[in-house]
């Protein structure tokens, strides 16, 4: 099955020495041992080299027939990095493309995670930085791969190693016209005691890479055309019942169960799992625990901190926390003296942004398989996740036993967008597992997954600037209130813009409810309100929001580049069509720089925006997969425009009023614009993130056409059309 | 339980379930055939479209009771060798990303393509604006839709 996810990756087989017609390498950053293997749980066995305290990875697998295995340590939920990652291995290894295959790696972050922001290594596929975090490992995993074939190669031979070279899947000995395919060397292959870092200087130069920047497609990709691509939600196993959790409309609540007899007696449950924050009913088949599910008659606890909040009346109270003391919440930037650089200006302005909650809607409801055996010491699990490592921990957690005792299967994932990095529904699953003593599927229902969602933060941004008499802006200050704490303040610091006193600062508020990192986190949020108010400076300086950028980003030409490039594409000096106008907008995401131009119209008796076209231009160094980044991009850019027309969650009485995708509204493909270009920069510069690029771009970039286009100006998302509507009559 | 017959994909199959159970689950958990998709069951957003008779339904809220008396088909068995101009068109512009909502997303374009060979855009896009897709790769399945009215 082609781009089929296997789940047993190598840990469950047993490889001593060569076996199987194939050769295993053992790659760590630093080193490479063949003679290094891992038994049933991952553990290192057979060592004859001491690689004490060094983690030992493994990431390649020669075949006797001159297939490839490489192995995928990547989550991969769309945001094809599982291709990505093979690609960066298959370069340096000077693979023949054709003949690699990709499984998934095993769930051990020891082995398989990456180390970033200093926290060592973990296996968490968040915040686009799969391909930035791995990239450097990974070509050197590949060139101390090809440097073992070469020293085996050579050593058959009887020829020096520096006398041959590579041609994909083949060592080459020019001078004797001699060569050896990689799948012969993996018959000789014999296991060295000790490799050699590879010198940066020795790896490729990009002007030579055969597959970075120009391999297209996903290796997932056929099998997601033709129903073959396994979701956690797919998985089943023997033996297996279904789960289903009825849990608290208000978040802390907890349960009693009123009708238990009743429902112990149905025909077809299994048991009843009485939880902290909910019910669980195991039963016999999916259709009946989703049957009996409704009828469960739950009294819950009351005189939690959430019930008595509704999110509209908590705007009311914002402003008045945005006007308290400077610092006195968490200052997250701060340059020169913010009181004198505001005091000092010719002009000052002033100006509150508010975002509502989102809500994930990952079209694949959250939902894991977790087997606990009968002597509850050990369990598999099946699970689409982003955080395979967390998740195994939380098992064992729960189970109380060691994380090696658990059996970590990942499957695709239909879409994460931050959900899947949590651990909460595969404790769910562990929890109803363990009771029962049998393998047991728990499927959230779309109502479940929207309405113990966890969401966005809700925010209110209040901007204060000043400009001096030649129009800089030289006072800069970015309050954000809201409930949410470090989600709510990520991309609020305006580090392109060159600006001499800056404060910014998030005020948190606890409602009692719940958040978390949506695809792009705080940034969607931020940058809306950013750009947006610099839009409302320059529109009140009468100064072209192009060129005040540019200026803005005088200390950043690679900025001015990407923004640059995106108004030529766009044509940004030539009028739009009558009844249309362009927004411009740039954002910087997981070191990645992004710029975006749209054109809409508004129809003015619905109050319906319409997006005719987009304009985007990314800076992500070097881009491994160019075709995959330009489909990141394309779906950010909706996802971001889908949560700036349509999407809001609200809570009354701490209770979430929407249930499902009819009164959560997400975009449609009849509402996507006409044409959406992206265009990728050049760059010969370590990758930087891209998968959430796209969203921070699209909120200020309609905005400003909006208000280009009509005078006004719309400050809180979504832009609804009954909200445009007010906004057009005011 | 009632023992029932349907025909699935050119085969016919029996399962002892409630007849009100909707097809889809009857498809998932009683026969494996998991290409078609749980997304919303309320029929809003379409990652459960399979054709009975050649029309597109979402199974999440037919019952299976309603199923047998004609003949069902799911992305199992739109082609022997995945082979369906769709399915190729639909790799050809790398259209989906985490792929979920995609099975649904084929079948409801197949259907079209049966009875508009050559769908302009907008056509392609309101026939398939039932259908979902979070990751938003709507741009490419439109594409992909393009490029399959014009290989078939």
């Amino acid at each position: 099955m082609e781009g089929q996810i296997k789940s047993k990756g190598i840990s469950r087989r047993k490889f001593v020495g060569i076996i199987g017609g194939g050769v295993v390498f053992l790659v760590s950053a630093w080193k490479l041992a063949p003679n290094l293997f891992l038994d049933e749980e991952g553990n290192q066995i057979n060592s004859s080299t001491d690689f004490e305290g060094q983690k030992v990875t493994v990431w390649v697998q020669i075949h006797e027939d001159d297939f490839i295995t490489i192995y995928n340590p990547s989550s991969e939920m769309g945001q094809g990095s599982m291709t990505a990652l093979a690609v960066i291995i298959a370069e340096e290894l000077d693979a023949d493309w054709s003949k690699v295959n990709i499984e998934q790696s095993s769930a051990n972050p020891s082995i398989y995670g990456a180390g970033w922001g200093g926290r060592g290594r973990s296996m968490i596929t968040v915040g686009s930085r799969t391909v930035s975090s791995y990239y450097n490992t990974l070509r050197q995993a590949g060139a101390q791969a090809r440097f073992v074939l070469l020293t085996n190669a050579a050593k058959s031979l009887g020829v020096s190693i520096d006398e041959l070279t590579t041609e994909p899947n083949k060592v080459i000995h020019k001078a004797s016209n001699r060569q050896m395919s990689y799948g012969e060397i993996a018959k000789i292959v014999k296991p060295m005691d000790d490799v050699p870092d590879i010198a940066e200087s020795k790896l490729k130069k990009p002007e030579d890479f055969r597959l970075i920047g120009k391999i297209g497609p996903r290796f997932d990709i056929p099998s997601k055309c033709n129903g073959s691509a396994q979701y956690a939600m797919d998985i089943k196993v023997t033996n297996m019942v279904y789960g289903v959790i009825s849990r608290s409309p208000v978040y802390g609540a907890k349960p009693i169960l009123l009708n238990k007899s009743e429902i112990i007696n149905s025909p077809g449950v299994v048991n009843i799992v009485e939880l902290d924050h909910g019910i669980g009913l195991i039963t016999d088949t999916l259709e009946l625990a989703l049957k009996i599910k409704p009828k469960l008659r739950i009294e819950w606890s009351t005189g939690n901190k959430a019930e008595n909040f509704n999110s509209f009346d908590a705007y009311n109270t914002y402003p008045e926390i945005a006007e308290q003391r400077l610092s006195s919440g968490n200052v997250l930037s701060q340059k020169g003296n913010i009181s004198n650089g505001l005091k000092s200006g010719l002009r000052t302005y002033s100006s509150d942004y508010k975002n509502d909650f989102v809500y994930h809607a990952q079209q694949e409801p959250l939902n894991a398989l977790v087997s606990v055996a009968a002597d509850g010491q050990s369990a598999e699990a099946w699970v689409g996740t982003q955080a395979p490592g967390n998740n195994r921990n939380a098992i064992a957690q729960e189970l109380g036993i060691d994380p090696s005792k658990v059996e970590f299967h990942r499957t695709y994932l239909g879409g994460g967008f931050g959900r899947r990095s949590s651990s909460d529904y595969v404790v769910e699953a562990t929890k109803l597992s363990n009771v029962q003593k049998q393998p047991v599927k728990l499927v959230w229902t779309r109502e479940d997954d929207l309405q113990y969602g966890m969401f966005r933060p809700q925010s209110l941004q209040r901007m204060e600037a000043s400009v001096d008499n030649s129009n800089n802006i030289i006072g800069w200050k970015h309050i954000i209130v809201g409930t949410g704490n470090n989600l709510l303040g990520s991309g609020a610091k305006p580090q392109f813009y060159s600006i001499p006193n800056l404060h910014v600062e998030v005020r948190n508020i606890n409602h009692g409810v719940r958040t978390k990192h949506w695809r792009g986190v705080g940034h969607g949020a931020n940058k809306f309100a950013i750009e947006s108010f610099v839009d409302e400076i320059a529109s009140d300086l009468s100064i072209d929001p192009l060129e005040f950028r540019l200026k803005l980003m005088k200390d950043s030409p690679r900025a001015q580049n990407v923004l640059r490039t995106v108004a030529e594409r766009a044509n940004w000096q030539s009028p739009s069509a009558n009844g249309r106008a362009k927004g411009i907008a740039f954002a910087e995401r997981s070191r990645s720089l992004a710029a975006c131009v749209c054109e809409l119209s508004v129809d003015k008796d619905s109050g319906r925006i319409i997006v005719h076209k987009i304009w985007a231009t990314l800076d992500a160094g070097v881009v491994v997969q160019p075709d995959n980044a330009i489909a990141q991009m394309e779906g950010a850019i909706l996802m971001g425009m889908s949560s700036i027309l349509k999407e809001s969650i609200t809570f009354r009485n701490g209770q979430v009023e929407q249930s499902n995708f009819d009164d959560y509204n997400i975009l449609r493909m009849d509402e996507v614009p006409d044409s959406l270009e992206v265009h990728i920069i050049p760059s010969k510069v370590r990758p930087t993130g891209i998968g959430e690029s796209g969203v921070p771009i699209i909120g200020g970039a309609i905005a400003n056409a909006f208000a280009t286009l009509t005078g006004k100006r719309l400050k809180h998302i979504p832009f609804t059309p009954t909200k445009v509507k007010l906004v057009l009559e005011s | 339980m009632t023992e029932l017959s349907i025909n699935v994909n050119g085969q016919s199959q029996v399962v002892n379930v409630d007849p009100t159970t909707p097809v889809l689950w009857v498809l998932r958990e009683h026969l494996g055939l998991t290409g078609t998709k749980y997304g919303c069951g309320k029929a809003i957003c379409g990652s459960c479209t399979i054709h009975l008779n050649g029309t597109p339904i979402r199974a999440c809220i037919t019952p299976v009771a309603a199923c047998t008396s004609g003949k069902i088909t799911t992305i199992e068995g739109l082609s022997e060798n995945n082979n369906h101009p769709v399915q190729k068109a639909w790799v050809e512009a790398q259209a989906p990303q985490c792929g979920y909502c995609q099975s649904g997303q084929i079948m409801q374009a197949v259907s079209l393509l049966k009875n508009n060979t050559n769908p302009t855009r907008e056509e392609i896009k309101s026939y398939l604006s039932g259908n979902l897709c979070r990751c938003a790769a709507y741009m490419r399945i439109i594409n992909a839709v393009e490029i399959a009215s014009k290989i078939s």
